[in-house]
């Protein structure tokens, strides 16, 4: 399985903080018994990221991970967290990404915790990589002070669909909407 | 929407059974927490029975068992071996038949009819357990 989530709408005015640049998490046997390593994403990651993301989208866009890789610590108006899973053993081999950001007072929220993007090398599913990146990225915005992390589904996307729901992640208080413009 | 007691009652019998899977319990055990008929419960588990989620087990100790996988079955997969896809959701009478203003109201319809099997068809079984058991701590928290 896993996963790919939507963009998070909108703007923010979350104040700039740095990124993290090590590793956030240390190496950790997952649910299915893989040893894990989940660090700060490094330039040399995006191939691997454009690769996964593609692999799951049928889409390549090497420009939007890199920048969104740049953006990290460079906005005042949204913190983005960007970190990669790796074996514990092997650092430089990238088997899934999550990107967050911290965006506040957007239709009215309090600062929380977006999660952007989450994807599994397809290789590497069924190990507990997704439930670690989403830990840890969880672990990064609670370090920030946010007490609540949201994301976006696709209504027909079931699998992800159910990853975030056996994560205990429930329906939130506001429905998206939207309009054809013609 | 309503949901039908048997319904409520499979969901119930099934989280009870995947809450200890090496333990088999009987129609008696479940009806009484529940406060239901066995009969009535006994329809139930034999329609979760032929669905291939619970098997009975014969003989001393015996009962029902789960033998479904418990991260993959939803709750629209057990809700609609009792309910039929159309009482779902809310439903409008014929009236108005194919005038713009019905197929307005059925748009709205439509939606809500939609959210529902979404939000049906993503929780796994094992998401409600994990859910009951956070309810349970709270509750015993509070």
């Amino acid at each position: 399985m896993k996963d790919r989530v939507k963009r998070a709408p909108a703007q923010a005015r979350e104040r700039a903080r740095p990124s993290p640049k090590e590793a956030v998490a240390e190496p950790q046997a997952s649910e299915a018994g893989t040893r894990l390593s989940v660090r700060a994403a490094r330039p040399a990651d995006i191939e691997a990221v454009t690769a996964i993301d593609a692999a799951a989208t049928g889409l390549p866009k090497p420009a939007h991970w890199l920048e969104l890789y740049q953006r990290q610590g460079a906005s005042v108006a949204a913190r983005v967290i960007f970190l990669v899973a790796t074996p514990a053993e092997q650092s430089d081999r990238v088997l899934g990404f999550i990107v967050g950001e911290i965006r506040a007072w957007e239709f009215g929220s309090a600062p929380c915790g977006w999660v952007y993007a989450l994807s599994v090398d397809p290789g590497a599913r069924l190990r507990g990589v997704a439930e670690t990146l989403l830990a840890a990225i969880a672990a990064e915005f609670r370090k920030a002070g946010m007490t609540k992390m949201r994301t976006m589904v696709a209504r027909d996307d079931r699998l992800p669909m159910m990853f975030f729901r056996s994560e205990g992640m429930m329906a939130g208080p506001y429905i998206q909407l939207e309009k054809d413009l013609e | 929407m309503k949901l039908q007691v048997a319904s409520q009652l499979a969901i119930y019998s099934v989280l009870e059974l995947i809450a200890e899977p090496n333990r088999q319990l009987t129609v008696a055990d479940i009806a009484e927490k529940y406060a239901v008929s066995t009969n009535h419960l006994a329809k139930v588990m034999n329609v979760l029975g032929r669905a291939g989620i619970v098997r009975s087990v014969r003989g001393v100790g015996g009962g029902f068992q789960f033998c479904g996988n418990a991260r993959r079955t939803t709750l629209l997969d057990i809700i609609e071996l009792f309910e039929p896809r159309a009482s779902l959701a809310l439903q409008a009478s014929d009236l108005g038949g194919r005038t713009a203003e019905a197929g307005a109201l059925g748009i709205v319809l439509q939606e809500i009819d939609d959210t529902i099997r979404t939000t049906l068809g993503c929780i796994t079984l094992a998401t409600l357990r994990d859910l009951a058991v956070r309810e349970r701590s709270k509750s015993r928290a509070a």
